[in-house]
């Protein structure tokens, strides 16, 4: 296994028994038909988590997956088959099914050449996966979290949690002969607390990780870190007012709430709904869509993030794409198909879930650059207002630009001072426009911890976010109080 | 395939025995499907795949791990199994873990017409061609139907089998079918609205006609055209069903034995008092012939029920699996729910709220102003609060009239609240989903706006 650690490409085809003609022979099957494009996606994936409740480690789980899709695409139109079996007979059935879609017989087929190795980055070169660390010590540092987390505060009443690690061996083989492989690990320790004081009961909750060493969890006392984010919003929501109903001024923190952009900005810009103008961003490229203060990227190829990869699931290697610049929308976020018919460039966008699913494109780590104010001047330039520190999930409406994400942790600004806790509630805004209200922006960026998790089509894949704290004019809070 | 899957899986038992497990389980599943997608008439997607995953749940003495493969080879699955067993012996021993009561697992099971024997899957011909109608008859509706989503057809079928080191061991199959298609809707201004429609049936001649399912889609984008905020107010909210299919579900996930002994629930110690109003009962229900929440055993081999969920307001008990049930010191409800390589949770079946006698149209009537709502989106119910908030589009209602599409508003309560606050049920309860409601009315909310 260490050498097929160091080679990938070597460890499907040791495995599985391909070669290099099987993967022509069956991609000039795939083409066969007038399709434009075919591509073989290999992928083996081990898995294993543990879980704590009750301050007992009793939930322990491991699975491996393995299979291939193969995709043909003619024009706009794509074929795609699946199979977990990884043979040549699945895979020649497979491509059969897959270029029905191309209906008409083409002339001459030019034949697949396969040998062209894709340059990948090396972001995620870790020594060892947390997969090599005993199970007990893995066990050990949840038991770690329970005791912490219970000696916090007298009210917490229960703690749940759980450590997931994966380690994914990815291999792409296209009909324009490309070859690109990746080793993919990935890891989450999630916290999560019950208070209760005997009046009310809540819920807190933190976690972190990325493509990251068992060591990451230990470094700048991280994992305590999360733990005390737990316990403090658990404690915090017990004594919460309920929230305020109506437009206002929110000021968002840094981290996790970039989940603004991902939901306002970030899926309103994939390719796949601007290229069938189905997106409220369609068209839009050069029109200036947020206040000059806004730049917003999405860069996949910073080093350890859950987000970021090497090379993407169609074997082009990621890049950094300047979404908006000073307010102004420049990109849009590609796979090959959508680039190829929009007549741009991959961006390195191009993924998917499993070996089950069609690639198409998404976000990696997407986050707005700092500004210059300080987070302290922001807050006090707010005479009443909510600042927003942590939030659940997220969801848009890409047509009509309308998206929510979900205050879990949120305060009352009254005279520039953060003043009292306030129940979670859901903000909701326009995407095209929001960031048109955008009126300061801070200078302490920082990204997520490593938890996103973004869904679109049925297709799961983890991604990051960042933002500096920034000032948001007027965006309606769904409160209570009304 | 069952014949296959039933040597393998007792041949896995068997190995896990060897491994050093006091017990065990093996769930074999294997599924095959099709999709296929077109898009302003054109063909855009077709997909295929076949499945067969086995997934094991190993005991020594009360500590348990969970696992699952793709992996079939006798040896290299040998070798998967033991690990699964070691890695059990490093688990906890929890005092709630093993395998149900021998004695409560049933000898037969009913036949619940689970997969439709007149239809094997739908080909890829055929599909299209069924999607292609559904997207026309969206695209003819109107002329502000401008661009479309596509629509899809779908179809599965899938094999289960599922034995335990007691003896117990049951298989069963299932088909699935279900169309949707999105067009999009714009207005003179440019300004773009979707609208979706779907059916979904485990019997294909249950499905609505695919003109009919896109003339709805149609006809759900184009009165969103035009679509304003509204100022801040509190006011009553009619629910369409699949909105209020979706408190349902938020009850049912706070009624969830693992919810409950967690402590994050709503909920919590409320079983036998009243959390709703007394026009609202809530049946679970997995022994329907023929639905799509339907199963003849649950995740732990035991029969699944009928009961009622709430009764007359009162909540009359909790959705429970085996273990959940151990740590509350209760019988399993027969909810357990599992995935491939997962240990069983519990959740509901066919869950559904008994109609009451008025129309829509009366429910509706019976508001001077309000709103009605036919979407939802985000993530904001706080299950261990019940504290809901979440953004809404939909109709305002102006006495007793659809008046003006509204959006970017967000509705906000507490579900307690909510569920005592429901004044009105409507007679309309159709099978769309696994969990299905009627319109209901709740009398007042907070509409956040402007």
């Amino acid at each position: 296994m260490a050498n097929d650690l160091v080679q990938p490409e070597k460890f499907f085809l040791n495995r599985f028994g391909m070669n290099e003609s099987a993967f022509e022979r069956i991609l000039g099957s795939a083409l066969e038909r007038k399709a434009d494009y075919a591509d073989l996606y290999f992928e083996h994936r081990s898995a294993e988590g543990l879980g704590l409740e009750e301050s007992m480690v009793n939930h322990t789980s491991k699975s491996v997956a393995h299979g291939v899709g193969v995709r043909v695409c003619a024009e706009d139109r794509t074929g795609y088959a699946y199979s977990d079996e990884v043979t040549i007979d699945r895979m020649r059935m497979a491509a059969e099914a897959a270029r029905a879609i191309a209906d008409q017989r083409s002339g001459a087929i030019a034949p697949v050449a396969v040998g062209n190795r894709v340059a990948r980055h090396e972001l995620y070169a870790l020594e060892s996966t947390p997969l090599e660390i005993p199970l007990e010590e893995r066990a050990r540092l949840l038991r770690q979290i329970d005791e912490m987390a219970r000696a916090a505060d007298p009210r917490i009443r229960n703690v749940m949690a759980s450590f997931a690690a994966e380690r994914k061996l990815v291999m792409v083989v296209t009909s324009e002969g490309r070859i690109a492989a990746d080793i993919q690990p990935l890891c989450r320790l999630n916290v999560s607390v019950i208070a209760d004081d005997g009046k009310s009961r809540q819920a807190g909750s933190f976690g972190g990780g990325g493509r990251v060493e068992w060591k990451y969890f230990f470094e700048n006392d991280r994992w305590r870190e999360y733990v005390r984010h737990a316990v403090h919003q658990a404690l915090i929501n017990l004594d919460a007012v309920d929230a305020p109903a109506g437009e206002m001024v929110v000021v968002l923190g840094n981290g996790w709430p970039g989940i603004l952009l991902h939901e306002a900005i970030g899926h309103g810009l994939e390719g796949d709904f601007n290229r069938k103008g189905v997106s409220a961003f369609s068209g839009r490229i050069g029109q200036r869509v947020a206040s000059e203060l806004c730049t917003v990227v999405d860069d996949g190829t910073i080093a350890n993030r859950r987000g970021s990869l090497n090379v993407d699931d169609e074997g082009t290697p990621t890049s950094r794409t300047v979404l908006i610049e000073n307010g102004v929308l420049r990109g849009y976020l590609q796979d090959r198909m959508n680039a190829r018919l929009m007549k741009m460039a991959p961006t390195g966008n191009g993924r998917r879930e499993s070996f089950a699913h069609s690639p198409m494109p998404r976000m990696t780590n997407t986050f707005m650059l700092a500004g210059e104010a300080t987070p302290e001047e922001i807050i006090k330039s707010v005479k009443r207002g909510l600042y927003a520190v942590s939030f659940g999930g997220g969801q848009v409406d890409i047509t009509n630009g309308k998206f929510v994400f979900s205050a879990s942790e949120a305060y009352l600004i009254e005279d520039g001072q953060v003043t009292r806790p306030v129940k979670g509630a859901t903000l909701i805004g326009d995407g095209p426009d929001v960031l048109t209200r955008v009126s300061m922006v801070g200078d302490d960026l920082a990204l997520d911890s490593g938890i996103g998790t973004c869904g679109k089509d049925g297709q799961s894949v983890p991604v990051g976010v960042g933002l500096p704290t920034i000032r948001i004019d007027g965006i309606t809070v769904g409160g209570t109080r009304a | 395939m069952t014949q296959v899957d039933r040597s393998l899986a007792e041949w896995a038992l068997d190995e896990a025995r060897r491994a050093g497990a006091s017990a065990a389980e093996a769930l074999c599943v294997s599924a095959e499907s099709l999709a296929a997608g077109v898009r302003l008439g054109e063909v855009e997607k077709l997909k295929s795949s076949r499945e067969r995953r086995i997934g094991l749940r190993v005991f020594v003495g009360q500590a348990s791990a969970t696992a699952a493969t793709a992996e079939f080879d006798r040896d290299g699955l040998r070798e998967f199994i033991a690990h699964t067993v070691t890695m059990a012996r490093l688990a906890a021993a929890d005092p709630a873990a093993g395998l149900p009561d021998p004695a409560l697992h049933p000898k037969e099971f009913p036949d619940l017409e689970l997969a439709d024997s007149t239809r094997g899957m739908v080909r890829a011909d055929e599909a299209l061609d069924l999607a292609r109608r559904a997207e026309r008859a969206a695209l003819g509706a109107d002329p502000r139907i401008r661009n479309s989503e596509g629509a899809e057809f779908d179809s599965g079928r899938y094999e289960i089998f599922f034995a335990n080191s007691n003896g117990f061991a049951g298989g069963y199959a299932g088909t699935s079918f279900s169309l949707g298609a999105a067009p999009i809707a714009q207005d003179e201004n440019g300004a773009m609205q979707q609208g979706f429609w779907h059916t979904a049936s485990r019997h294909f001649r249950n499905l609505e006609e695919p003109e009919a399912v896109g003339a709805t889609a149609a006809k759900r984008a184009l009165r969103r055209l035009g679509a304003r905020k509204i100022k801040t107010t509190r006011a009553p909210v009619v629910f369409d069903p699949d909105m209020a299919a979706s408190l349902l579900r938020s009850v049912a996930g706070a009624a969830s034995g693992p919810s409950l002994y967690k402590g994050a629930s709503f909920l919590l110690n409320k079983l036998g008092e009243r959390i709703a109003a007394p026009n609202v009962t809530i049946h679970d229900d997995g022994t329907l012939k023929g639905m799509l929440g339907s199963k003849p055993f649950d995740g732990d081999g035991l029969l699944t029920s009928r009961k009622a969920l709430v009764k007359d307001g009162v909540l009359a008990t909790y959705l429970l699996d085996t273990y959940s049930a151990r740590k509350l010191k209760l019988a399993s409800t027969g909810n357990a729910a599992r995935g491939v390589g997962d240990a069983p949770t519990a959740s509901s079946t066919n869950l559904y709220l008994e109609p009451g006698s008025s129309t829509p149209e009366q429910i509706i009537r019976s508001v001077k102003r309000g709103l009605y709502v036919t979407e939802l989106i985000g993530f904001g119910v706080n299950a261990v609060t019940g504290d809901y908030s979440r953004g809404a589009g939909g109709l305002w209602i102006e006495d007793g009239e659809l008046a003006y599409p509204v959006q970017e508003i967000t509705i906000a309560g507490n579900l307690r609240e909510m569920f005592q606050a429901i004044e009105m049920i409507g007679d309309d309860l159709r099978w769309r989903a696994a969990v299905v409601s009627p319109t209901i009315k709740i009398s007042e909310m907070t509409i956040a706006g402007e």
